[in-house]
């Protein structure tokens, strides 16, 4: 894989961290980490349909009037999500549940719709897909480690496997803990992972 | 390269995209329909199961009204009742499913939803040693009070009024019982 | 008295912003100045009404008669999108002033998961108001819950604009500054806000 496409996928890690970079598609980062397993479900979820309306909206791009081009993504976005939605329904009603309303709610995803208008209207498809790829792929990295250090400091387990008896520390699996988390990680990202 | 932004485009491209949607929608739906209800079914009979004794059989669902609310129900041939009842917890509402035998005992209990707070209130859902008192209730033996209501049932510790509810949603329950029994009792003698 | 109880538990209690995570996007983005907060905090009380009404009245009487549950959310986030627009043609008729001074703010009200999160709440939940009976809401307490929940919205934002007022005059550590120290505050106002719940 040449040079340039190899960085569409690993560009979602750092220097495009929807997260810790863009700053973008905060509520679900907040109020879905409250477990690692959590974490990693909805980062995977969003990175379906990422990937798809990617894929779509670049393919239509070139047909699509300019002063209606949002209202179309936003309806292909949706139909994404609520195929997402039934699928899930269907086949893991258990993480469904958990999820609940931020299913439905990732088509207001900023990540998805500024995926789409800063890249998949003037790229081709296959480079949309992979910057699709590259994108869910940090934000579901970036899930996952906050869902790991809210769930080891506050549940005391790692994955649904704790190691330590009773409760931890439960402000983190909390509303507070999420922002609090969510903050120092950044500083952490900042420091050592961006060198800013 | 878009096309032009005149009236026509726009109204053509946004009805197309939105009818060439609702298609996809309409068909994606149409084949998930029978797995979605299927994995509902699958989720009530596990909780079914869990509230009530051994049973084979299909279970009927019912519904009955007590002073105005209505309770809905599943009946399971031999073993008894299985029956929802929603009461306001500490932060939100409290629905818990209540087997209840023939005899009229409490066979086991489960919360499906809550709102309370992690590790105080929240302990409803899976904490076995506030949960196991209820496991073969007798309700004419034993009242379905907290204590310090006066009654014998131990509240989860610093959980007074999610406590509090769980129990009232267990007697509220009891009522919904009596009243079916009733009925199936009135039919019968009819 | 029900509806005092809605209004006190959609702003305190379950703080649409501090509780739910819903709208944090715009919150950590505008809250900059406590004037830009407000008239965006309007906007916002504005959409999120008058979108709930708009959804509730169409998902109950053409959704759900007709077994059209799964355009759920592709009809709602349409409605929104139109609202806005429109809200945002006549606000630039009304007071083009106002208009100018939210800008781009405006039209991201769309993609302001408070507004979609809230119509979807409203006809998806059972709620239960200071120990009531859990029900489905009625259009009435749908329209004063979507209200209220838009005045927490605000009363948060504002709340957090002054601080942020504060904050920029202050010597914060520079790993810390802009977005970090921003969240670390928030996270303290939703542990002041954790004192709210059980109040109803």
């Amino acid at each position: 894989m040449s040079n340039s496409k190899l960085s569409l996928l690993t560009s979602g890690f750092v220097k495009n961290n929807p997260t810790f970079v863009l700053l973008l598609g905060m509520c679900p980062t907040l109020a879905t980490t409250t477990s690692a397993l959590n974490g990693l479900e909805m980062g995977l979820a969003t990175m379906f349909v990422l990937i798809l309306s990617n894929i779509v909206i670049s393919l239509v791009a070139p047909v699509v009037p300019d002063k209606v081009r949002i209202p179309v993504y936003i309806v292909i976005i949706a139909t994404f999500v609520t195929v997402l939605q039934l699928l899930m329904q269907a086949y893991v009603p258990a993480v469904y549940e958990t999820l609940g309303l931020f299913i439905p709610l990732i088509v207001v995803n900023c990540i998805v719709l500024g995926r789409a208008e800063a890249f998949a209207n003037k790229n081709g498809v296959l480079d949309s897909a992979l910057d699709g790829i590259g994108v869910g792929l940090g934000f579901t990295a970036s899930l996952t480690v906050i869902g790991i250090v809210r769930e080891v400091l506050g549940s005391g387990s790692v994955f649904g496997w704790k190691f330590i008896a009773g409760d931890g520390i439960l402000a983190f699996v909390m509303a507070p803990g999420a922002f609090l988390v969510l903050g120092y990680l950044m500083v952490l990202f900042n420091k050592f992972i961006a060198k800013k | 390269m878009a096309a032009k932004s005149n009236l026509r485009n726009m109204a053509l491209c946004l009805t197309a995209v939105c009818l060439v949607c609702s298609a996809i929608l309409g068909l994606v739906n149409k084949m998930t329909i029978e797995p979605i209800a299927a994995a509902q079914k699958a989720k009530t009979n596990a909780t079914i199961a869990k509230v009530l004794p051994e049973f084979s059989g299909d279970v009927v669902p019912g519904s009955v009204n007590v002073a105005g609310v209505e309770y809905s129900y599943y009946e399971a041939p031999g073993a008894g009742y299985a029956i929802t009842s929603v009461v306001g917890g500490f932060n939100g509402a409290l629905s818990v499913m209540v087997g209840i035998t023939n005899e009229g005992i409490v066979h086991n209990t489960s919360t499906l939803s809550h709102s309370e707070t992690p590790g105080l209130g929240a302990k409803c859902q899976n904490d076995a040693k506030f949960l196991d008192q209820f496991k073969s209730w007798n309700p004419s033996e034993k009242t379905l009070l907290v204590k310090k209501d006066g009654g014998d049932v131990d509240a989860i510790t610093a959980s007074t009024i999610t406590s509090r509810a769980y129990t009232l949603a267990i007697s509220n329950a009891l009522a919904a019982y009596n009243e079916i029994v009733k009925n199936v009792g009135g039919q019968n003698n009819e | 008295m029900e509806f005092i109880l809605i209004i006190i538990s959609a702003i305190f209690v379950n703080n649409i912003l501090l509780a739910q995570f819903l709208g944090v996007c715009p919150f950590l983005g505008v809250s900059n100045k406590l004037s830009t907060a407000a008239g965006m905090s309007g906007a916002v009380c504005f959409v999120i009404t008058l979108a709930t009404v708009v959804t509730y009245i169409l998902n109950q009487y053409l959704l759900v008669p007709f077994g059209l549950e799964f355009l759920q959310t592709i009809s709602f986030i349409l409605v929104i999108a139109s609202l806005v627009q429109m809200v945002e043609i006549v606000l630039k008729k009304i007071s083009p002033s106002l208009y100018q001074a939210l800008g781009i703010f405006l039209p991201l009200i769309t993609t302001n998961c408070a507004v979609l999160g809230v119509a979807i709440n409203v006809v998806t939940k059972e709620f239960t108001f200071g120990g009531g009976e859990a029900h489905m809401l009625g259009l009435g307490e749908a329209t004063i819950y979507a209200f209220a929940t838009s005045l927490g919205y605000g009363l948060a934002m504002c709340l957090f604009a002054g601080l942020r007022e504060h904050l920029a005059l202050n010597d914060v550590p520079k790993a810390f500054k802009g977005m970090p120290i921003a969240l670390v505050t928030v996270g303290i106002m939703a542990m002041a806000f954790l004192g709210f719940s059980g109040i109803v």
